[in-house]
């Protein structure tokens, strides 16, 4: 297996998803420039967190127009998976790859903690691993991270099961108290609509293995690598 | 050419920073402050001339890449 991590200029995790893909699960990992035009032999490719290009103008919005986001294009229409992290997560918004659209936190407050999600679907190649229903802890560090999207966009991923995770309490409810910075419908995970691009605003990379006291985040990981054995043709 | 462009939040649109900055006024003794909205301008120069082709330029400026046109609507003046 080998997984591709974008870099760009200010991403700050890359080296995580790196480190967890590589000595945490065992796979080969290629880091690709930003200006790379190519995504080619690779399996999958993760859009790390970050602040790309300093957040400016809106989170995501300059990365989008990298070079290397019209092979990603390419990459996720053939059916290739892609899993964006944070900003990475808003870098596929605002290439157009996940729909909607994140807003500045209802607090204003950059938050950083610990905070639960439900695995509203366990029939994806990003959650395999995990039980529907399941509730994972998982940390996030954002200031934008309040999904919205238009009500017609909203319906249309409620109904087709796009909602991957959602922020919940340690007992997996849904309340507006358990989500932590406003989003719409409690969204803390979206896919596309074929099912192969999902982005995620918690950080799975940092709780990926026993010596950082919660591993969580490695069912999702993990789960992303078995995903690829399945998706991946029989030749190859 | 120079082109001036405002972006801001559509209507309806949650405006944490506006509340933010609304209440802070409040809190300064402006209370009959309301609706306050947060939004962005952006100057730039224009090689083109035509000031039909530079609106569409703009226009399209506009729509790739300075807007998120889900949440945010844009004006722009062009001078000279």
């Amino acid at each position: 297996m080998n997984i591709g991590v974008l870099v760009f200029p200010g991403s700050n995790c890359d080296h995580d998803c790196e480190h967890v893909f590589k000595d945490v699960l065992g796979q080969d990992v290629t880091m690709v420039w930003h200006k790379e035009h190519s995504l080619s032999g690779l399996d999958a490719v993760v859009v790390p967190g970050g602040f790309s290009y300093g957040d400016y103008l809106r989170t995501g919005a300059i990365a989008r127009f990298s070079p290397v986001m019209n092979a990603l294009q390419s990459f996720s229409a053939a059916g290739g998976l892609v899993l964006g992290i944070c900003n990475g997560f808003q870098i596929l918004l605002e290439a157009g790859l996940l729909p909607g659209v994140m807003l500045r936190n209802a607090s204003l407050h950059f938050i950083c903690k610990d905070v639960c999600i439900k695995v509203e679907s366990a029939a994806t190649p990003f959650t395999g691993g995990c039980r529907s229903g399941q509730v994972l802890r998982i940390p996030i560090a954002h200031a934008d991270g309040n999904y919205y999207t238009d009500p017609v966009t909203l319906a249309s991923i409620q109904a087709n099961a796009q909602v991957v995770f959602r922020y919940c309490t340690p007992d997996g409810r849904v309340t507006p108290d358990a989500n932590p910075n406003g989003s719409l419908d409690n969204i803390a995970g979206i896919r596309n609509a074929q099912g192969n691009v999902l982005g995620m605003m918690p950080h799975p990379e940092r709780c990926a293995e026993s010596i950082l006291g919660n591993e969580d985040g490695r069912l999702i990981l993990a789960s992303m690598v078995e995903g690829i054995r399945k998706t991946k043709p029989a030749h190859v | 050419m120079k082109a001036k462009i405002h972006v801001t939040l559509k209507q309806g649109i949650l405006d944490p920073q506006g509340k933010a900055i609304e209440h802070a006024l409040e809190s300064l003794g402006f209370a009959k402050t309301g609706h306050v909205r947060v939004g962005k301008y952006i100057e730039l120069d224009l090689a083109e001339e035509d000031k039909a082709k530079a609106a569409l330029e703009v226009k399209s400026m506009c729509e790739k890449l300075l807007a998120n046109t889900i949440i945010e609507d844009y004006r722009y003046d062009l001078q000279g």
